[in-house]
C-alpha cells in the first residue's frame, strides 16, 4: 500500500519529463502505472472479503506516538479500485483531450497528485494522516479547476471550491481531534484513540457526542456537496473534462461519503431517530430532490451532470444514514461508472464536435457511434430503466427497497425518491439520448467526428463494466459491495446483488414506482419547455437568497472586513505600527506583573563594569540622543552603525565571538541597505506637534527601562537548568558512544546540526523574504509613484530575521 | 559612484573577501565562523563590487542567477538531511566519513553538516545580494 502511494507521488513528479518524452504516448505510460496498482487491489478481494483487512505501518513521530498506518478493508478497497482503475482509463483519456496544452506536463502531475492524495485519504487509519490527505486533494482539486486560470470563472471556481472544502475541513480537523480524545476517555487512553479501526463502541454515549457529529459532518457535507453548500460543484466544473469525471464525479466528492461510510459503525446509534442517522437522512434526502430538481433546468452539458452528481451524493449520504450499507455501496459503484461515462462523453462531445450545449444539439450518433452508444448504455442506467440489465438499475431498486423500509418517514422518502427519480430520468434523457438520438436545433460548431481510442476507451469500458455489473453480479460486483457494505455496517454481512433486478418477473411495488418515474421522467423531456417556464420563479428566488448569493455576500463581507481592518491596523505610518508594538509589549507585561502579583527582583551585580565597558555604554548612550537629533537620514543610519558596532564589540568581550562576527557583518549589510532605501526620502520633516513628540518621548523612556530591567532580571536569575553542559558532551569528538557531533564550536554546531530543522526553517523564510523583496521592487516598475517608504517595513523585517 | 580609490580597492578587495568568507565558512565547526557569517562576508563583497561598479558587473561577476542560488542552497540544505534518513537515522542527523587524503598524515573528517553548511552559506548570500541588488538597481 505505501509503496503503491510512493510510486504514485514519484509519477506525480516525474509526469512533466514523461509527457515530454513520451509525446502522444504519455497518456499510455502514466496509465499504465495506477492500472498496475489497481490490478494489485484487485487482487486482494478475496483477502478482504469476508471483513478482513490488510494493514502496513510506519512509525512517523513514534515521540508523539503518532504512526503512519494504512488499512486496507472492503470500504477502502472498493475506493481504491475506484482512484486506480478509473485513474488509469482517465488518464488515458486526458492524454488525448489535452493534447498540445502548453501546460500539459503540469496537468499530469496535478492529477497524479490528486491520484495520490485520494488513495492515501482512502487507505489512511489514523485521523491525522486522513485529514492531512483529506486536504491534499482539495488542494489538488483547487489546482486542477483552475487550471485554465487565464479564465475567470475558472479561478473563481476553484477558489470556492477550496474555500467551501477548507473551511469544511477546517470543522472537520477539530471534529476528529474530538473525537480521537472521546474515544481515549472510553478506551481508558489518556492520549485520545487516533487509529479508526482502534475506535471504542459507545461513542454515542459520550459528552462530546453531539460536537463530533456537527464537526465531522461539517466537513464531509461539504467536500461531498450536500446542500446547502452543493453550489461549488457546479462551479467546479471550469475544470477540463477530465478532471471533472475523475475528482467531481468519480472520487474526490465521494471522500465526505467515505468518512460517513467509515465512521458510520462508531457514530451510529442504531435507530432512525438518531442524531448521526436523522442529520444523515435530512441532508442525503434534501440534496437528493434539491440537486436533481436544479439539475431539470439546466441546459449546459457538464452543468446537468453537476448537479445530477451532487443528487447522487446526497442519494448516498441517505443510504448510509438509513442503514443500508448495500445500497450505499452498490450505487456508489455504479454511479462512479455511469456517471464517470457521461463526464468523459461530454468532454469528447465538447472536444470532438465543439458543443457544450444539450439544448442544441442532437443527431450526433452517426458521427461518433462509439460514444453514442456509450453514453447511451449509461444514460439507461443512470435513468435505472425498469429491468435494463444495468448497474443503475439494480442500485436504483435498492434505493426505492430502501425507501418503502422507512418506518415512519416512508412516506416523505419514498415521495421524495420517486420524484428525484424522475428528474434523474429526465437528466439521463438529456445527457445520454438527446445529444446522440435527438432532434438537432443547429449543425455543431465543429465537424463532428469520432474521438481518438485513448479518449473512447475509458467511456466504453465503464459502460459495458455497467452490463457485466448487472448480468453477472458475481464477478465484481458483489465480492466488492460485500466486502464494502461490511465494513459500512461493522459487521459480517451479505450483499444481495443477486439482480432480482434481471430476473424480476413479479410485479412488485417498487418496480411500479420505478416505471412511474420513468413515465414522468419521459414526460418532463417532452414538455420540457413548459417545464422550465413552470419552475422559473423558483430560479428567481434562489438567484436572490440561494446559498450560492449567500455565499457571495460572505464573501464580500470577509473582503470589505479585511479592508476596513486593514485601514485601521496596516494605515501604512511606521509611527503608528512602532507605537502600537511598543504598548501591546508593555501592557503584557503589565498584564503579568498584576496577575503575579509581584515585580521580578532585578540582579544589581556591576563589579565587572570596566573602564571598556564604560566606553562602550557611553558611546552607545551618546550615539542614540545624537540619532534622534540629526537632521539628516543618511547620518542617523551611520550613527545606528556605531551603535551596531559597538554592541558587536560588547558581544566579543562576553565570549561570543561567533554573535560578534555576524553581528559585525549584518550591521554593514543594514547600513548599505538603509542607505539604499534612505537615498529615495526627503529629508527628516517635524509634523507632530510638541504634545505627540513628550508622549513619544515618555513612551520609548518607559520601554527602553522596562527592557533594561528585564534584560538585568533575566540575567539574575537562573528558570531552568542549562543545556550547554549537555551540546558540550554531544559535540566533542571523544564522546564514547560514537554519536559525536565532531566539534568544537557550539554556536555552529547547533546551528547546522542540534537544531538543523529550526535554520532550515529560517533559510525557507529568507528565501522567501528574498522573493518578496524581488517582487516589491519588480512590481514597482509598474506602478511607479508608490513612495518607497511605505515598503520599507518588510527589508527591516527580513534584516531582523537574519541577526 | 565613480569613486576611483573604491575602485581599485574593491579589485584587491573582493578576491580576498571572498576567500576569507570560505576560509570562515568551513572552520567554522571547530572556531568561529559558519555558512551564515561567510554568506554574508561573501554578500558584503559582492555589495563593494556593486557599490564602486554598478550591480550590472557585480551580477556578471556573480555569474549564477540569485534566486537560482537562494534555491540551490535551499536544496543543499535540506538533502544534506536525506543522508541520516537513508542510514536510518532522523531527518538532519550529522553524519560524518574520515577520507584519507594524500599528503595529509590525519585523515580529513567530512560530515553532512559541511554540505548543510554550504546551503546556508548560498541561501544568505542569494537573499542578501537579491535585496541589495533589487534595491540598488532602483536607485540607478
Amino acid at each position: 500500500m505505501m509503496l503503491s502511494l510512493a510510486i504514485l507521488a514519484l509519477l506525480s513528479v516525474a509526469a512533466p519529463w514523461v509527457c515530454r518524452y513520451a509525446g502522444p504516448a504519455r497518456g499510455v505510460v502514466l496509465a499504465a502505472f495506477p492500472l498496475g496498482i489497481g490490478a494489485w487491489f484487485a487482487s486482494k478481494i478475496p483477502a478482504v472479503a469476508d471483513g478482513g483487512a490488510i494493514v502496513e505501518t510506519f512509525a512517523w513521530l513514534p515521540e508523539l506516538g503518532l504512526e503512519m498506518t494504512f488499512r486496507l478493508d472492503g470500504l477502502g478497497l472498493l475506493f481504491a479500485l475506484l482512484v486506480t482503475l478509473i485513474g488509469a482509463g482517465v488518464l488515458l483519456y486526458a492524454g488525448s483531450y489535452m493534447q498540445g496544452h502548453h501546460q500539459i506536463g503540469r496537468f499530469f502531475s496535478y492529477l497524479i497528485g490528486f491520484m495520490t492524495s485520494m488513495l492515501g485519504l482512502v487507505l489512511a487509519d489514523n485521523l491525522v494522516l486522513l485529514f492531512i490527505f483529506w486536504e491534499l486533494t482539495s488542494i489538488t482539486s483547487y489546482l486542477l479547476i483552475g487550471f485554465n486560470h487565464d479564465k475567470k470563472e475558472s479561478r473563481s471556481g476553484a477558489l470556492q471550491a477550496l474555500m467551501v472544502t477548507g473551511l469544511g475541513g477546517l470543522a472537520m480537523l477539530a471534529g476528529l481531534v474530538v473525537l480521537a480524545f472521546a474515544a481515549g476517555d472510553l478506551a481508558g487512553v489518556p492520549g485520545g484513540v487516533w487509529n479508526m479501526s482502534e475506535l471504542p463502541e459507545g461513542l454515542s454515549g459520550h459528552a462530546h457526542y453531539p460536537w463530533i457529529v456537527a464537526l465531522v459532518l461539517a466537513g464531509c457535507l461539504t467536500k461531498s456537496a450536500q446542500f446547502p453548500f452543493h453550489f461549488w460543484l457546479p462551479s467546479a466544473m471550469a475544470a477540463p473534462s477530465p478532471v471533472s469525471a475523475y475528482l467531481h464525479s468519480s472520487t474526490m466528492v465521494k471522500a465526505g461519503v467515505y468518512l460517513i461510510a467509515r465512521l458510520h459503525p462508531n457514530l451510529a446509534t442504531g435507530t432512525a431517530e438518531g442524531l448521526w442517522e436523522g442529520l444523515l437522512i435530512g441532508f442525503g434526502a434534501t440534496t437528493m430532490f434539491v440537486g436533481a430538481y436544479l439539475a431539470t433546468r439546466q441546459t449546459l452539458y457538464k452543468r446537468l451532470l453537476a448537479y445530477s452528481t451532487v443528487s447522487s451524493l446526497g442519494v448516498m449520504v441517505m443510504l448510509i444514514g438509513m442503514g443500508h450499507p448495500d445500497a450505499a455501496a452498490a450505487y456508489i459503484l455504479a454511479h462512479a461508472m455511469f456517471k464517470g461515462c457521461l463526464f468523459l462523453v461530454a468532454g469528447i462531445v465538447d472536444h470532438e464536435a465543439g458543443e457544450k450545449d444539450v439544448a442544441e444539439i442532437g443527431k450526433l450518433f452517426q458521427a461518433m457511434p462509439a460514444t453514442g452508444l456509450a453514453a447511451l448504455l449509461a444514460g439507461i442506467s443512470m435513468a435505472g430503466v425498469p429491468l435494463a440489465p444495468l448497474a443503475g438499475f439494480v442500485a436504483k431498486e435498492k434505493m426505492i427497497k430502501a425507501g418503502l423500509d422507512a418506518g415512519p418517514l416512508t412516506a416523505l422518502l419514498t415521495a421524495l425518491i420517486i420524484a428525484a427519480g424522475s428528474f434523474t430520468v429526465f437528466i439521463a434523457i438529456m445527457t445520454g439520448f438527446k445529444p446522440f438520438f435527438g432532434k438537432a436545433q443547429r449543425e455543431p460548431k465543429k465537424h463532428a467526428h469520432e474521438a481518438p481510442w485513448p479518449m473512447l476507451a475509458a467511456p466504453v469500458i465503464l459502460a459495458v463494466l455497467g452490463i457485466v455489473y448487472a448480468l453477472v453480479p458475481a464477478l465484481f460486483a458483489t465480492p466488492v459491495v460485500t466486502a464494502a457494505g461490511e465494513a459500512i455496517k461493522g459487521g459480517p454481512f451479505e450483499a444481495a446483488l443477486r439482480l432480482d433486478a434481471f430476473y424480476y418477473y413479479e410485479i412488485s411495488l417498487a418496480l411500479g414506482l420505478s416505471l412511474l418515474a420513468t413515465l414522468i421522467g419521459v414526460g418532463i423531456y417532452f414538455g420540457r419547455g413548459l417545464w422550465v417556464k413552470a419552475t422559473s420563479p423558483f430560479a428567481k428566488l434562489d438567484g436572490v437568497v440561494g446559498p450560492a448569493k449567500m455565499y457571495d455576500y460572505a464573501m464580500l463581507g470577509l473582503t470589505k472586513g479585511s479592508w476596513a481592518q486593514t485601514r485601521v491596523l496596516q494605515n501604512g505610518s511606521l509611527q503608528v505600527y512602532i507605537k502600537m508594538t511598543l504598548v501591546a509589549i508593555l501592557g503584557m507585561f503589565a498584564w503579568a506583573i498584576w496577575r503575579t502579583g509581584s515585580l521580578p527582583s532585578v540582579g544589581t551585580n556591576f563589579e565587572r563594569t570596566g573602564l571598556l565597558e564604560w566606553v562602550l555604554i557611553i558611546s552607545i548612550a551618546v550615539s542614540a540622543i545624537v540619532a534622534t537629533r540629526l537632521g539628516s537620514r543618511l547620518a542617523t543610519v551611520a550613527v545606528l552603525g556605531v551603535i551596531g558596532y559597538a554592541v558587536a564589540v560588547v558581544f566579543a568581550l562576553y565570549g561570543g565571538p561567533d554573535a560578534a562576527m555576524t553581528q559585525f557583518a549584518v550591521e554593514t549589510l543594514i547600513v548599505v541597505i538603509f542607505v539604499l532605501v534612505v537615498y529615495h526620502l526627503p529629508r527628516f520633516a517635524v509634523y507632530s506637534g510638541l504634545a505627540v513628540r513628550v508622549m513619544d518621548l515618555l513612551l520609548a523612556a518607559t520601554f527602553g527601562g522596562v527592557m533594561a530591567c528585564l534584560v538585568l532580571a533575566a540575567g539574575s536569575q537562573e528558570l531552568f537548568a542549562p543545556i550547554s553542559a549537555y551540546f558540550n558532551e554531544a559535540a566533542m569528538p571523544e564522546t564514547p558512544d560514537g554519536q559525536s557531533a565532531y566539534g568544537r564550536n557550539l554556536v555552529n554546531i547547533i546551528l547546522v546540526d542540534f537544531r538543523s530543522v529550526d535554520t532550515l526553517g529560517e533559510l525557507v523564510v529568507l528565501g522567501i523574504a528574498a522573493i518578496g523583496v524581488y517582487t516589491l521592487m519588480k512590481l514597482r516598475d509598474d506602478h511607479e509613484g508608490v513612495p518607497v517608504a511605505e515598503r520599507e517595513g518588510d527589508e527591516d523585517q527580513s534584516e531582523e530575521g537574519d541577526a | 559612484m565613480n569613486s576611483l580609490v573604491l575602485q581599485t580597492a574593491s579589485r584587491f578587495l573582493l578576491p580576498l573577501l571572498l576567500l576569507l568568507s570560505v576560509v570562515i565558512l568551513l572552520r567554522g565547526h571547530n572556531t568561529p565562523g559558519g555558512g551564515f557569517v561567510g554568506g554574508l562576508l561573501a554578500a558584503s563583497a559582492f555589495a563593494l563590487q556593486a557599490m564602486a561598479f554598478d550591480v550590472e558587473s557585480a551580477r556578471r561577476m556573480l555569474r549564477v542567477n540569485l534566486l537560482a542560488m537562494v534555491g540551490l542552497g535551499l536544496t543543499l540544505a535540506l538533502v544534506s538531511g536525506f543522508f541520516s534518513l537513508a542510514a536510518g537515522g532522523p531527518l538532519l542527523k550529522g553524519l560524518w566519513f574520515e577520507v584519507p587524503v594524500l599528503g595529509f598524515d590525519d585523515p580529513i573528517k567530512i560530515g553532512t553538516p559541511v554540505l548543510f553548511d554550504i546551503g546556508v552559506y548560498l541561501t544568505v548570500l542569494g537573499v542578501v545580494l537579491t535585496m541589495i541588488f533589487t534595491l540598488q538597481e532602483v536607485v540607478e
